[in-house]
């Protein structure tokens, strides 16, 4: 009988995680560096997103050929000689939401939000720690952080030519727009 | 019993928090996306003649393309410096597949009008297509000053008009390769025995050194004999050498003419015979129409 009860409990663990699972396919990663020479720009609005507000597992999935740039030019450039996307064409992150029992997802309102884990870009994988903040609306999750990269750190080389005009530092601004998951 | 199934069931739960991570990224799993091939040139021009590449959308072209003399000239001449055929061109994408040019060549004064149209993108994914297909087509008007009283001067001898299909692959980052089958036709021609119209066949390609430089050649095997004996294949062999903002293209040629109109019927000059030219090309871009996701800037 006790056997039956906690089988019970565990399906019913299952069913709740599941059902506390957001999801975006339309989130928004911007990026943003100001050199001497070119001030580049960049916005990608079909960003991959899954939260999961039990564990607070958060991972990410970004096309990088989806990034789209002021300058058509800046963008072959982008995806031809710095991120190589032939090679990568993906950057993900997995990690978690490390306070996220301080989140009530039933109370609207603005919580703040402290994001670790493994970010990779240009085939490069690199420990990351950001806060941000999660805006309860309703049953949607908006999640927003901003925080920055040196492009050292991904293998993204700048040519020499152009060394000390292109800033090594990006800032990335990321605003996704998290629904709950339906089955 | 208790135990066993507190076990069994501690087990089950720690399965399932292990395989959380990775089952959330599959929850990211679109549908197969297609994947469209980019830059297979650097430049609309692969050495003199046309590339698949077009102007983006809302993007503008200046080319300046310069063609020296033959080197053999000699020193009199320092080795072609003193004779050079250069072009002016701009060209706007209207979309990604269409754009339009206007250009200005020394040769007979001659001003061109062009198009081009991508009708096919090389694609791999959900959508398979091995080719990207371009068409390239161009009306010259020769604005010489009349010289020859012997025969009428109709508008229509001094024009020429240029068709071609561009057909390239992207078969690796480094190595990219194009067809292309043309037909120019000359409202006018020198003498009695050629045709108006000329087939050709060319081949081309570039292979990338580094990431901002690459290898390109240039072949176009002109089918028809029906041009006059003193003319040659044309062929070019060129770097590419791309600088942030504009691409630089040093090559050498046969070739005098830089319109297709006078570069592949007219090529008097033999590389056997050491009739070779410096060329360059220099390519700015312009970014005209901002896209939409920055036209509130």
């Amino acid at each position: 009988m006790k056997l039956i009860t906690l089988t019970t409990v565990l399906f019913l663990f299952a069913f709740q995680a599941e059902a506390q699972r957001y999801i975006t396919k339309t989130g928004r990663i911007t990026f943003f560096s100001d050199g001497p020479l070119e001030k580049i720009e960049a916005v990608n609005n079909g960003v991959n997103s899954a939260l999961d507000s039990q564990s607070g597992m958060f991972v990410f999935k970004v096309l990088m050929k989806s990034f789209v740039f002021e300058k058509a030019l800046m963008q072959e450039h982008f995806n031809e000689n710095y991120v190589e996307s032939d090679k990568y064409p993906l950057a993900t992150f997995k990690g978690k939401v490390k306070n996220i029992k301080d989140i009530d997802f039933t109370k609207p309102g603005i919580y703040d939000a402290e994001v670790e884990g493994d970010l990779t870009i240009h085939g490069k994988t690199n420990h990351v720690a950001t806060t941000g903040t999660f805006t309860i609306e309703g049953s949607d999750v908006l999640g927003k952080s901003l925080f920055t990269i040196k492009l050292a750190d991904y293998n993204i080389k700048i040519p020499s030519i152009v060394e000390g005009k292109i800033a090594e530092e990006i800032l990335i601004t990321t605003t996704i727009d998290l629904k709950p998951l339906k089955k | 019993m208790n135990r066993i199934a507190l076990l069994i069931i501690a087990l089950a739960f720690l399965t399932f928090q292990s395989a959380a991570q990775d089952d959330m990224m599959d929850l990211l799993d679109d549908a197969p996306t297609t994947e469209f091939a980019s830059a297979t040139f650097k430049s609309t021009h692969v050495i003199v003649g046309q590339s698949i590449e077009s102007p983006a959308k809302g993007t503008m072209l200046l080319n300046i393309q310069h063609h020296f003399g033959p080197v053999n000239s000699g020193f009199y001449n320092f080795f072609g410096f003193d004779q050079a055929v250069t072009r002016l061109r701009l060209s706007y994408g209207i979309t990604d597949w269409l754009s339009i040019g206007l250009g200005r060549t020394t040769q007979n004064k001659t001003w061109d009008g062009s198009l081009k149209i991508k009708l096919l993108r090389q694609s791999s994914g959900a959508r398979n297509m091995p080719f990207t297909i371009s068409y390239y087509g161009n009306i010259g008007i020769n604005t010489l000053e009349r010289t020859d009283f012997s025969r009428p001067d109709y508008f229509s001898s001094r024009l020429s008009y240029v068709n071609q299909l561009l057909i390239a692959r992207k078969f690796s980052s480094k190595l990219s390769l194009q067809l292309i089958p043309s037909l120019i036709h000359r409202n006018l021609v020198e003498t009695r025995q050629d045709d108006n119209d000329v087939y050709s066949l060319g081949a081309a390609g570039r292979v990338k050194l580094t990431n901002r430089m690459s290898f390109n050649f240039e072949y176009h095997y002109i089918l028809s004999k029906q041009t006059a004996s003193q003319y040659y294949n044309s062929l070019s062999l060129g770097v590419d050498i791309e600088t942030g903002g504009h691409v630089f293209q040093l090559f050498l040629t046969n070739s005098a003419g830089i319109n297709e109109q006078y570069f592949i019927p007219y090529t008097d000059g033999s590389w056997l015979k050491g009739d070779i030219r410096i060329g360059f090309n220099i390519v700015r871009t312009f970014t005209i129409v901002k896209p939409k996701e920055f036209a509130k800037y």
